[in-house]
């Protein structure tokens, strides 16, 4: 009897999570691209930064050549004067973390980037406090910093934007310079914010590239590492807009960066029909992407992964039609230079938008050589040719 | 149930409570040598505030966790439920502090259900805790996923100044968590579904021939579970100002939370443990991680100490603890070893 | 209750549908049901060529689901096996390189450092007494931190294309199939030694333990000796998912992530309980191949991908509800016809750790 009722409360249990699970596919499945019923729920597309980043794409940078890492787009300068002082100063940096390789290769250049300042004096030292992706353990760091530190400067790389506002803002308010770069936050309170063009500017370069190179109907599996990143979601929101509008099939999958399960998406999606172009929102795992069209024996896709050397390899391998979006790892350089400049005294953008130059067909040559030696996991814009532990202490990528 | 006003005779040797805090005492003189190395004191205002605020979130979870392994269950859902409740929240507040109620019991309340959704399923599906919080917590997580895209809702500045003030160099956080945490040791300890907890963990079985409802703790100790990781929730929320479905796990508070429930004395298997052991294991990895910060550790090697202390520390307690039996006779018979639950193998009560 | 004469009666094929529908047996039809759902969806699935390939991306997770059974069945966990693998997959790619002469020496030294895990993580829970599930916690947050640390969070890149050809490639031009991929050589093997294992002394010492320590202890048995083995087993499982994972997906930092839950799930899929002293090596494999033909489906039947999670779920609690419930209070009276490997008969609710909680 007991067992009966179990039984049917066991079944009972297991419709009611079917159904309710059944009833959150609705609002999604019609309209991936809304936060399904509820408003707060923050929607990516935003038409106005979307048309700035486009602008932005095709300006020309101003700033010393041959340093995009030193290079603004569309300035508006600030006066820093009230910051001028001598002497070494003391940075404080709150990083998000150094959890994917793109960190981990920008934060060895930044590193390199500190070694030349300290031996010009300008900078004592940099205090790092490292929140392993998590927003609660940044605020505190940040907190930390304000209390015990004796900063004479902030630099953060905030984890996510709208979480560390308050924290950005609680730094501000010691009258100390503020940097701000990568992700952003939602405040203006800080000395400058450091970036490439955008998120936006990387979908609309990477999906005008699919488009461009495939026809009406053709269908394109779109890779995203995670959902809830502001940069992240940002390049698919405007990829998505664009294959909406030129008829492209674009179906898009979280992959978790891992590369076992990309290579079962794509084998699943071979297995439905044809998959004529691939586009990532990162470069990670691309190769494992590509092997999977080869494991089925069909034609490579049109892709666009990223300056990740493990995809500008394979492409060079494979001779596919590809494209290497940027989100220019030099900017790991530039806030200590911006520093440097604060104290000096000299002008600065209040946004400083940072060039972010794609790797088209006709530089992947040089890309490579260029990088030759290299670990899979560095980025070929990682800007730091010009720096004295070049070569090797990227090869042998050692985390400071 | 009556409290023995003569405790049993023992030697004086410590419990494993009191081993918690030794170790947490050792900790504390290994790490203030160290920051002193580096030039910080170590009890200076922002750093013993850096170390409590790195108490309070997990401390509220592993709180809830300790009543749920004090059962004999687990629960892996925490993470979950805490980004949902951040979420909750701080989308009813929308930044308007009449909402501030409503946004903490649409929390709490969703949470709750949630731990009964969890009890119901061990206790009647006879589903094992580790697989139906797992089970559970994916749904949530879908639930999370599909939902929502970032971060969402606001919280108002009423509401921010919970995570943000305190007395002094104690965050109001804390205090709160340290509230909680006496209020479920009271509850532990005098109220009858405190005690059957103990019973149902220490034996099923015992406990049903015994006469007790062997579900009710257990559904109870789920429920508490999952309210103690909405509270958490909602300290997060007010510390980020709005609500994120990726805050629960960014933090791990699912095996952390565990592990700091065994760090701090607590059998797996049920039946054994005691709230303070889990401050104090909660302790122990807030000043480890503080330590290291201030040390700039790399973080990869981070993960590497916490692992070794982990398993070290106990190691120190079980290989000590469990060879003894709890004393069923004590030195006056039968009777006098008649003690309330929360007495461990070496006879020391809390 | 019928005596065994009287069960001799039973037709064969009620007794083979009971076996089917007992926990054990559930999961084959699960897994049934879900290859046929997804045929029905994919109708190329069903292709020789292609449900091979299909197998060769389940024997990462199969291989790995074995190993977890000989520790679930004794009674512990081994949380360890995902940093396990994407350590061994570190290594390979850093110590190979793009040098094929050294596959043989950093397999063997791969093989090795698998062993001296799986060593530790059993001598420590056997001899310093420390609950498996703390033990193998502390040994993921150490070795996947450690393995970072010493590669700078990122691998250097593939290695040379020899070693790789173990997870990728297999035997080619084979009639009908296409290509019999080593991978599915190996998990053929794996499973065949599994299978070997626990018709032994020794895998039924690891039953008995997991189900009483104590009388397993009285009657002779080397608790430690059996349970420290069963580690080794299951690092040594993990170690040979990370060669098959090198060829297939590469190397990569979150390669191998996760896999110690997926191993549990898929474990605990195929009824065997958590807390030990019961379960079939087979029904766990099974299980791995249920997990994954439920991700296929999801994937073909394009259910948005941020809710395969809550199906995935709800699935896993479904499956062990029915598992719980449906047959607690039947004796299941062995027959001649039963299955090749002996379980105890199931006697009431408590087995091992699991709290059997009777409302």
């Amino acid at each position: 009897m007991r067992r009966r009722t179990s039984m049917t409360v066991a079944t009972i249990g297991a419709a009611a999570l079917i159904a309710l699970t059944g009833c959150t596919t609705d609002p999604t499945v019609d309209d991936p691209a809304s936060g399904g019923d509820d408003a707060d729920s923050v929607e990516w597309f935003d038409q106005e930064v979307y048309d700035r980043q486009l602008s932005q794409l095709e300006a020309d940078p101003e700033g010393p050549e041959g340093k995009p890492y030193l290079q603004y787009i569309d300035p508006e300068m600030i006066d820093t004067a009230q910051y001028a002082s001598d002497g070494a100063k003391k940075a404080c940096f709150s990083n998000a973390s150094i959890g994917n390789p793109w960190r981990q290769t920008g934060w060895i250049t930044m590193n390199e980037q500190l070694k030349v300042l300290q031996a010009a004096g300008v900078i004592s030292e940099m205090e790092t406090r490292d929140a392993q992706d998590s927003d609660d353990t940044q605020i505190a760091d940040i907190d930390y910093f304000i209390e015990e530190g004796n900063c004479d400067a902030y630099i953060i790389s905030p984890n996510s934007t709208a979480a560390m506002t308050p924290a950005v803002e609680r730094a501000c308010e010691t009258g100390k310079p503020v940097i701000v770069f990568d992700r952003g936050v939602q405040t203006d309170c800080q000395t400058t914010f450091i970036h490439p063009v955008g998120g936006f500017a990387w979908g609309i370069e990477s999906a005008n590239f699919l488009i461009d190179n495939l026809e009406d109907g053709d269908k394109v599996v779109a890779l995203r590492i995670l959902p809830g990143v502001d940069v992240l979601e940002q390049r698919w929101a405007a990829a998505e807009r664009l294959f909406d509008d030129s008829g492209i099939e674009a179906v898009d999958y979280f992959t978790g960066a891992d590369p076992s399960e990309i290579k079962k998406i794509i084998s699943d999606e071979l297995a439905k029909g044809d998959v004529a172009g691939v586009w990532m929102d990162a470069g990670d795992g691309a190769v494992a992407a590509i092997e999977a069209f080869e494991d089925a024996g069909v034609d490579y896709p049109v892709m666009t992964g990223e300056d990740e050397l493990s995809f500008l390899r394979k492409w060079d391998e494979t001779g596919l039609t590809g494209l290497g979006t940027v989100y220019s790892n030099f900017q790991w350089r530039t806030p200590l230079l911006a520093m440097q400049m604060i104290f000096a005294g000299e002008q600065i953008p209040k946004e400083w938008v940072l060039p972010q130059r794609s790797i088209q067909e006709d530089e992947l040559q040089d890309a490579l050589v260029a990088n030759d030696g290299m670990p899979d996991g560095h980025y070929a814009r990682f800007g730091g040719e010009d720096l004295p532990g070049y070569p090797t202490v990227w090869q042998e990528r050692i985390i400071p | 149930m009556s409290a023995t006003t003569s405790r049993p005779r023992r030697r004086v040797r410590p419990g494993s409570t009191a081993i918690v805090y030794l170790a947490l005492l050792g900790v504390i003189i290994v790490g203030a040598v160290l920051v002193g190395s580096v030039g910080r004191n170590f009890f200076s205002d922002g750093n013993i505030r850096d170390i409590l605020t790195g108490m309070s979130v997990l401390g509220f979870v592993a709180v809830g966790q300790t009543l749920v392994i004090l059962t004999g269950s687990l629960d892996l859902s925490v993470p979950y439920v805490v980004s949902l409740s951040s979420l909750l929240a701080a989308e009813t507040m929308r930044g308007n502090s009449a909402n501030i109620v409503q946004g903490v019991l649409l929390a709490l309340g969703v949470a709750a259900l949630i731990g009964l959704g969890n009890g119901l399923i061990v206790t009647k599906l006879r589903v094992n805790g580790f697989i139906a919080t797992l089970g559970v917590g994916l749904i949530i997580k879908g639930y999370l996923d599909t939902m929502y895209k970032g971060s969402a809702g606001s919280v108002p500045r009423e509401f921010q100044l919970i995570g943000a003030t305190g007395l002094g160099p104690v965050p109001v956080s804390t205090i709160i968590m340290l509230a909680v945490a006496t209020l479920v040791f009271l509850f532990l300890r005098r109220t009858r579904t405190g005690h059957h907890i103990y019973a149902v963990g220490g034996s099923v079985d015992v406990a049903r021939l015994s006469g007790l409802h062997t579900a009710r703790p257990v559904i109870v100790a789920h429920v508490l579970c999952s309210i103690s990781a909405a509270l958490a929730g909602l300290l997060l929320a007010s510390r980020l100002g709005v609500g994120s479905p990726t805050v629960g796990s960014q933090g791990g508070y699912d095996l952390l939370s565990i592990a700091a429930v065994v760090l701090g004395g607590t059998v797996l298997a049920g039946g054994r443990g005691t709230i303070w052991g889990t401050i104090g294991g909660v302790a122990i990895f807030a000043v480890l991680d503080s330590v290291m910060s201030v040390m700039q550790v790399n973080p990869f090697l981070k993960d590497v100490v916490r692992g070794v202390v982990i398993v070290a520390a106990v190691a120190v307690y079980t290989g000590r603890a469990l060879e003894r039996r709890r004393p069923r006779f004590g030195a006056k018979g039968f009777d006098s070893a008649r003690s309330d639950p929360g007495l461990d193998a070496a006879g020391a009560a809390r | 209750m019928s005596t065994p004469a009287a069960t001799r009666q039973t037709s064969r094929l009620a007794s083979a549908t009971l076996t089917l529908l007992s926990p054990r047996g559930a999961v084959f039809l699960l897994l049934a049901i879900l290859l046929v759902a997804v045929t029905l969806l994919n109708p190329n699935f069903a292709e020789p060529g292609q449900f091979i390939r299909f197998v060769q991306r389940v024997a990462p997770v199969a291989i790995v689901a074995t190993g977890q059974y000989f520790v679930i069945v004794c009674g512990e966990f081994d949380l360890s096996m995902g940093s396990l693998i994407t350590a061994q997959v570190v290594i390979a790619g850093n110590l190979i390189g793009q040098d094929e002469s050294r596959s043989v020496p950093v397999l063997v030294f791969m093989v090795v450092f698998g062993a001296v895990v799986g060593l530790v993580n059993g001598l420590i829970t056997t001899m310093l007494r420390v609950p498996s599930f703390i033990v193998t916690l502390g040994m993921m947050l150490a070795l996947l931190g450690g393995v970072l640390f010493w590669t700078g969070g990122a691998a250097t890149g593939n290695p040379a294309d020899g070693f790789r050809q173990i997870g990728r490639g297999g035997i080619r031009d084979v009639p009908v199939v296409d290509i019999i991929p080593w991978s599915v050589i190996v998990l053929a093997a794996v499973l065949a030694v599994a299978i070997w294992f626990s018709r032994r002394p020794f895998g039924r010492t690891l039953v008995a333990v997991g189900d009483n320590v104590t009388t397993a202890r009285f009657a002779g048995a080397r608790v430690w000796w059996v349970k420290t083995a069963a580690f080794l087993i299951s690092s040594l499982s993990a170690t040979v998912a990370g060669v098959l994972l090198v060829g297939y997906a590469g190397v990569h930092p979150s390669v191998g992530r996760g896999y110690e839950f997926i191993a549990i799930t898929a474990v605990v899929l195929g009824g065997v309980v958590l807390g030990g002293g019961r379960g079939w090596v087979v029904s766990a494999v099974a299980g791995a191949f249920a997990l994954e033909t439920l991700f296929t489906l999801l994937n073909v039947a394009g259910v948005p991908s941020t809710l395969r999670d809550a199906v995935q779920g709800a699935i896993i609690i479904l499956a062990v509800a029915y598992s719980a419930t449906a047959f607690r209070s039947r004796r299941r009276v062995r027959t001649a016809h039963a299955s090749p490997t002996e379980e105890k008969v199931p006697a009431g609710d408590t087995s091992g750790g699991a709290p059997a909680i009777d409302s």
